[in-house]
């Protein structure tokens, strides 16, 4: 299988390739843009802060490149956020492949949202074989809201999108790659897309 | 619902997992990638890998060994122990460690707690606290339990939550190798005061003991070594317990 993990200056990307060798996939991590197009699979991971990785995203022309993308793409984590169009963190303008905000919790309860959580209602490809209330891996101070998108919930201060899909593109607010079991059936469920 | 969290610790000294009392008197346990697997499998949340010797001997940091945990663990795992620079928690994070956490280093400079909060984000900096009750006041230790500094455990702990922390973890030196319990009243002082989630370690002995951390020591997640080590409360066990009474877990 031809995975590509992108390459950018944000952290937890070993993670994600170190997943994907466990499940026996050799991905390649590159920022190479032919590369990323020609791929069969695009996973965008991303532990960091909105407005520098953006930036560094745009100066490298890898924000057009995602959005232009055909072949199913999961973005993880700040990659979902990035996916989506402005987000709270640094008053910041994403990608745009999803039409909504990315906000910050408000301080009502711990924050960052840090631990495992259930996923409620998990629906489509994804989730194939995840049962609702499984516990995911989440670390995130910002959230996207629930809305036509979503394909999995989580309840954590209010109800936000867990993940999300539209079109050739997926998202997860969780750590796949950090979920155990469950994360591991979230990856091959893409993988077999 | 968000989950207590169980930690097993795992002390390293030369690439060994260790277990000392009292920070003394140190036995081998055990692999710890192995062990590590093994905690996973058994339903462990999350790890910590803390190289014992790093601080004071000033060892050369344990990154092979991080890559290799990175390789072999499903779940979240931080690392602790001789990181006295940005650059080594750089190293660490690209051997694909979740988070550090940051002990003596950022009590000698706390500007690097902001340095490495603002470089790779507040989930990936862990401020671990080890303090001692004395006279009736938190007093904090560095080095390893060995050096006392002008410092006290709530005013310390606020204090790196404003710079970046992400989590503390509080260590009560007068219960960690007791297993007489946790700190649950200087626990709960700080879960109350910090915005950030607390780990609690140093004391446990029962399950009970984890109970008691999360109802009145309103613990975000428990840390323990020596009952994992030895099998004493298996995790699965623990965790049936703590469903048993009431307590969201995994």
């Amino acid at each position: 299988m031809d995975v590509v993990i992108i390459k950018y200056n944000a952290g937890n990307i070993r993670s994600v390739d170190f997943a994907l060798k466990r499940m026996g996939i050799e991905a390649e991590i590159t920022d190479d843009i032919q590369r990323i197009y020609a791929a069969k699979k695009v996973i965008f991971p991303g532990v960091g802060e909105a407005s520098g990785t953006m930036k560094y995203l745009m100066e490298n022309g890898l924000d057009k490149v995602l959005k232009r993308l055909s072949q199913p793409v999961l973005g993880i984590c700040l990659g979902q956020q990035l996916m989506c169009e402005w987000s709270e963190e640094g008053n910041t303008d994403c990608i745009g492949i999803f039409d909504q905000p990315v906000l910050k919790f408000p301080p009502q309860d711990k924050v960052p949202h840090m631990g495992w959580n259930q996923l409620l209602n998990p629906v489509g490809p994804l989730f194939k074989n995840v049962q609702e209330g499984a516990y995911a891996y989440f670390v995130h101070s910002y959230y996207v809201p629930v809305c036509d998108d979503t394909v999995a919930e989580c309840d954590y201060i209010n109800r936000f999108s867990a993940a999300m899909h539209k079109n050739n593109f997926y998202a997860t607010q969780f750590h796949p790659e950090k979920s155990g079991e469950t994360g591991q059936r979230v990856l091959e469920n893409f993988i077999s897309l | 619902m968000l989950a207590k969290r169980i930690i097993p610790c795992l002390d390293i000294r030369d690439g060994k997992t260790v277990k000392g009392v009292n920070f003394l008197d140190i036995k081998e346990v055990g692999d710890p990638v192995e062990l590590g697997a093994k905690y996973a499998m058994d339903g462990a949340d999350e790890l910590v890998y803390l190289d014992i010797t790093a601080s004071h001997e000033k060892r050369k940091l344990f990154s092979e060994l991080v890559q290799r945990i990175a390789a072999n663990l499903n779940i979240p795992f931080s690392v602790g122990g001789g990181i006295n620079e940005l650059r080594d928690a750089d190293i660490l994070l690209s051997a694909g460690a979740d988070k550090v956490s940051v002990n003596s280093a950022v009590v000698r400079d706390p500007e690097l707690v902001d340095q490495i909060a603002r470089g790779y984000g507040s989930q990936f900096v862990i401020v671990a606290i080890d303090a001692k009750l004395e006279k009736g006041r938190w007093q904090v230790y560095i080095n390893g339990g060995r050096q006392p500094v002008s410092k006290e455990l709530f005013t310390w702990a606020r204090e790196v939550q404003e710079r970046g922390a992400g989590e503390i973890l509080f260590t009560s030196m007068n219960h960690d190798g007791t297993k007489n319990g946790f700190a649950c009243d200087a626990l709960k002082e700080l879960s109350e005061i910090l915005s950030i989630p607390v780990i609690a370690s140093g004391g446990a002995g029962t399950e009970k003991h984890f109970e008691d951390v999360f109802k009145s020591g309103k613990a975000d997640a428990a840390l323990a070594a020596s009952i994992f080590h030895y099998n004493e409360i298996p995790i699965p066990k623990l965790k049936n317990y703590l469903k048993e009474h009431h307590i969201n877990v995994r």
